[in-house]
């Protein structure tokens, strides 16, 4: 693990550990309704000020906190074509499964590639400092994951080069 | 100091308990029920349900000389609730007439009125009108500016505190002619018709006031808002500014409740799933420590003996010191924010014992 991992997920976790004090608040825009504010943008004073935790030009984290609900979006490392390719298509696969992962969010924040919305009804069921524990996890997990497939597709790419070019030999 | 009592009753959230005067009964919420629970020996077991809120309950208050349940939900109604001869419980529907979600219900003092905040910029103050045998209220709302979180009653039943997602805390006048006994002349303000406004206070960085309350005499407020602050103001007299705000910066996550033991020492709850005590008078005050200092030091001794490579394996690997194996149970005593904080046993001077009431659904006793 690289020297600027470290802070890089250390920032991100006490970001989250504070931004993550949610409540119950029902809205004040519509009877009877109890939104995340985040998403509903219908009264300015209960959103706080977005953060964003850039380890490089390619890894950023955005934290949107606000009364109810916290929107934390992620930008996975692409530092080629492949990595582009592959990181679409681990989003897409984790998105179309969004009802399973229960924070995770349908579409992702322009600029970003994976998004979590969590509101006060999961930190209520589930336990506060584990949710933080499991996007950090993620992030770790994706870099590698990435990194990993990358290498089989280039293993694989050689295997198939080589078996079309034996005829030839 | 004596251990505390937790009473683990469900895993879902409390937004409020109340104890009885007796303190043999416990009021609940529960989502949208409303769960009274009788004590039994050590325990607290489930005797009674009240149903007729359809949203979630997000305050009860037990009026302790005349037992009346009040409720308030986000459905944006009000009931209280008398018992009958016949061991039930008679809800009588209050007239709120808010259309947004009910946050928050206190009884004043005398109990002869209660307060109601709301999500439409109102605070309801409600009273009972004899002859035509119902509850009706009168709104507080000019200056609020946004959903209010908590109220708190002063002494005298007339001086009402509130805190508002706009930032400020706010002390208001609640006189209601044939109600309300004139109040003595203090430091909020000599003439006190209703809604008058006898101070506004604002923090440094106007974070969401979760928490507000009067010291045991009234001629202070403290409240507590969303930068992890509390604020402690000391007015001088109507019309003038005040004698001293003091306002003490934290490291800890914000607190969601406050409560005032004695008229130099506050608890303070919320996020970090502790109880801190804060003491000081009008010169100044500090963080004195957690209620669950003993506890702690226990815990610490446990970790030290982790060796040091999983110690630097986990603080590179999470970005964290400290992993066991088993690290889902928090070293505290609720497991999740603590939303309620109150007085459960007074004697003379200050209040001894303390109830916390959490989203983990624990509700635990302290002695303080």
């Amino acid at each position: 693990m690289s020297q600027s991992l470290r802070p890089y997920l250390h920032c991100v976790r006490s970001t989250l550990t504070a931004a993550l004090s949610l409540s119950d608040f029902a809205s004040q825009a519509s009877e009877r309704h109890n939104v995340p504010e985040i998403e509903a943008r219908s009264s300015p004073e209960v959103i706080l000020n977005p953060l964003t935790v850039s380890r490089n030009q390619e890894e950023r984290v955005l934290v949107e906190p606000s009364v109810n609900s916290v929107r934390v979006s992620i930008r996975i490392k692409q530092a080629d074509e492949i990595e582009h390719i592959l990181v679409h298509k681990f989003d897409r696969f984790l998105t179309q499964r969004a009802e399973a992962f229960f924070i995770l969010r349908r579409k992702s924040v322009p600029g970003y590639d994976i998004s979590f919305l969590i509101t006060n009804f999961h930190t209520e069921e589930m336990l506060k400092h584990k949710l933080v524990d499991f996007i950090i996890q993620f992030m770790e997990e994706v870099d590698k994951e990435i990194s990993e497939m990358k290498l089989f597709l280039n293993a694989r790419a050689r295997f198939v080069a080589e078996s079309f070019l034996t005829p030839f030999d | 100091m004596a251990a505390p009592e937790v009473h683990h009753l469900f895993h879902a959230p409390i937004a409020d308990h109340s104890f009885s005067a007796d303190r043999n009964t416990l009021a609940v919420t529960h989502s949208n029920t409303l769960e009274l629970y009788k004590r039994n020996g050590n325990a607290f077991r489930l005797q009674d349900e009240l149903r007729g809120h359809d949203k979630t309950i997000t305050g009860v208050d037990i009026a302790p000389r005349s037992g009346r349940i009040v409720t308030c939900s986000q459905d944006r109604n009000a009931y209280v609730w008398e018992p009958s001869s016949t061991g039930q419980w008679k809800p009588t529907l209050v007239l709120l007439r808010i259309n947004r979600a009910a946050t928050c219900v206190r009884w004043s003092p005398s109990e002869t009125k209660f307060a109601v905040g709301s999500g439409a910029r109102i605070i309801a103050i409600c009273y009972f009108e004899e002859e035509n045998d119902w509850w009706i209220s009168k709104h507080l709302r000019k200056p609020l500016r946004s959903t209010v979180n908590c109220v708190a009653w002063h002494p005298n039943s007339v001086l009402l505190a509130a805190g508002s997602a706009d930032g400020h805390a706010r002390v208001f006048s609640s006189f209601i002619k044939g109600v309300d006994d004139r109040p003595e002349p203090s430091v909020w303000g000599e003439r006190l018709p209703f809604n008058t406004v006898c101070g506004e206070y604002l923090n440094p960085t106007a974070g969401w006031v979760h928490g507000v309350g009067f010291s045991p005499s009234g001629n202070a407020l403290a409240f507590c808002s969303h930068d992890s602050t509390i604020t402690v103001v000391y007015p001088s007299g109507p019309e003038q500014p005040p004698q001293a705000v003091i306002s003490v910066a934290t490291q800890l996550l914000p607190f969601a409740d406050l409560l005032w033991i004695s008229e130099s020492e506050i608890l303070c709850a919320g996020y970090d799933c502790e109880v801190y005590r804060f003491s000081g008078q009008a010169s100044g005050w500090q963080l004195t420590g957690s209620l669950e200092a003993a506890g702690k030091a226990g815990a610490a001794g446990v970790q030290r003996e982790e060796s040091a490579l999983n110690h630097f394996r986990s603080l590179d690997l999470k970005g964290r010191s400290g992993t066991g194996a088993d690290d889902t149970k928090l070293r505290t005593v609720h497991q999740n924010t603590i939303n309620t904080l109150r007085s459960y046993e007074e004697s003379g001077a200050g209040v001894r014992k303390v109830s916390t009431g959490g989203v983990d659904g624990r509700v635990v006793v302290w002695t303080v």
